[in-house]
């Protein structure tokens, strides 16, 4: 039995609704009053994670906090496919890694300059914007050079991998952050990428796509 | 005078206008906000009360009313608009959140009024297709032209409330007693005599910036608050894009500006009554 500590407007609990959807693995959902409550900072929920951050996943007993180690776990062992997070690929797990990294400095910007416009944290706005338009840049000279190669997605040709998975949510929802995504045409081709693969989920902020054409 | 200059908009400044939930504010220390574009700062006093000053320093008129801080940078003509239903014994009163959103005042009461959007923005919540068709309903400017009202709103919602558990025509009663606040009445989804109440008070922070107060005070002894807030926050996040990029952020009040459809009665009400008040702030004006 799965349970997933989740807050709905967090890109990093959406992150894990999204493979769980994708690979049908049934999980319960336990709300926790991000805010305004302040919950994941209470004592009890302190000696599930104590640096106090959602996600947490209990997984029969086994807890785990980070939402890209919680997406490696998921996809090593949901995904019967294993392409998702492929072991058998040492070349390929370095790149997947290196990424996951790459989403964790999107958290750091992006996600830090939309919780400064959405729910007051005090920080300092313009550094965390250009933070994130210094990421995007990296991030879509990496596609525009891989879709000239044929490849889809940010480590792999034809089928995602856990670092999709890991860096949208955060791209997604930028522009409550006041970050526009109009520079950024080979992301916004890979955001509609991976709004059509199957099983995808929406969160709040994030609306679907349509065929692609 | 410059009568573009909203530092003119003397009917605003005279409102009352929320500054956060008291809950919030007696969590931490003092701190400063803006209203109108102006520097206030809220200072804690003993026994969880408030001072309110102004950019300049002098201490501003304020109040607190349901389970929020109110101040006003003028010199309010009337009192505070009225929910009696926040009072009654069995309600559960809490604030679902705080949310900053980069619009107008105007244009967030405006689409809180709007049912046609709902099948398509909070699909699978409060609509679904096929069921777009937003019925006809009654809108008028009641309480000596204090409030714009409408009722008979009538709309199929398939996930109406955190306790609902399956889809059903729901009926709403919308008042506008203020113009940057808006009162939904919803009928409760397990007791059909009662209805609950939600109130979106915005902080007007510039003419395109709003903090964004959710009051609910609902009938359901049942729900935790984390799960009441939940799923109040999902849909007013459903919102937040649809309200970040609309254009202008502004809401224009000329009649030409933007075509209505039938559905749209209360948007027509309410932009005529922001006129008609003489509330400038946050809206294009009508030319002349």
């Amino acid at each position: 039995m799965i349970t997933l500590y989740d807050y709905e407007l967090s890109g990093n609990c959406y992150k894990l609704r999204l493979l769980m959807s994708i690979l049908g693995v049934k999980f319960t959902p336990r709300p926790v009053d991000f805010y305004p409550g302040r919950e994941h900072k209470s004592e009890a929920f302190l000696r599930l994670n104590p640096l106090g951050q959602v996600p947490v996943l209990d997984d029969g007993g086994l807890i785990l906090r980070d939402a890209q180690a919680i997406l490696v776990y998921l996809a090593s062992k949901y995904d019967p496919s294993g392409r998702w997070y492929p072991r058998e690929d040492a070349a390929l797990l370095g790149r997947i890694a290196m990424w996951l990294a790459f989403a964790d400095q999107i958290t750091a910007t992006a996600s830090a300059a939309r919780l400064h416009d959405g729910v007051f944290y005090e920080l300092d706005i313009d550094k965390a914007r250009a933070g994130a338009h210094a990421l995007f840049r990296i991030l879509d000279e990496h596609f525009w050079f891989a879709e000239q190669t044929g490849d889809q997605w940010i480590c792999t040709r034809d089928h995602p991998t856990i670092a999709d998975i890991a860096c949208f949510p955060y791209v997604m929802l930028s522009e409550e952050g006041g970050i526009p995504r109009l520079p950024y045409p080979a992301i916004r081709r890979w955001t509609d990428r991976v709004k059509r693969v199957p099983g995808f989920v929406v969160m709040s902020g994030i609306f679907p796509t349509g065929e692609a054409v | 005078m410059n009568s573009s200059d909203p530092s003119h908009d003397q009917v605003v400044r005279d409102e009352w206008h929320v500054l956060g939930a008291l809950e919030d504010l007696s969590a931490r220390p003092d701190w400063d906000t803006r209203l109108l574009g102006e520097k206030v700062s809220i200072r804690r006093k003993a026994g969880n009360t408030f001072d309110v000053l102004g950019k300049d320093g002098a201490t501003l008129q304020s109040q607190q009313r349901y389970g929020y801080l109110w101040a006003s940078l003028g010199t309010p003509a009337r009192p505070l608009f009225a929910i009696p239903e926040f009072d009654e014994p069995d309600r559960r009163n809490l604030n679902a959140a705080t949310f900053g959103v980069h619009v107008s005042a105007p244009r967030a009461i405006e689409n809180f009024l709007d049912m046609g959007h709902f099948p398509f923005v909070h699909t699978d919540y409060l609509g679904v297709e096929p069921h777009t068709e937003v019925k006809e309903y009654d809108v008028q400017v009641t309480n000596d032209g204090h409030e714009v009202l409408a009722r008979r709103c009538r709309f199929y919602q398939p996930r109406a409330s955190s306790v609902a558990e399956q889809g059903y025509e729901v009926e709403y009663i919308y008042r506008v007693p203020h113009p940057y606040c808006a009162v939904l009445y919803k009928a409760n989804a397990i007791d059909a005599a009662r209805m609950d109440v939600i109130g979106l008070f915005l902080q007007p922070v510039d003419e395109e910036h709003v903090k964004a107060n959710m009051l609910l005070s609902l009938i359901d002894d049942a729900s935790s608050d984390t799960t009441i807030r939940a799923f109040q926050q999902t849909i007013f996040a459903q919102d937040k894009p649809i309200l970040e990029n609309q254009i202008p952020l502004k809401l224009p009040l000329d009649p030409r500006a933007e075509m209505p459809a039938k559905s749209d009665a209360s948007s027509i009400t309410y932009r005529r009554w922001l006129r008609q008040r003489g509330v400038r702030y946050g809206t294009v004006a009508a030319s002349a």
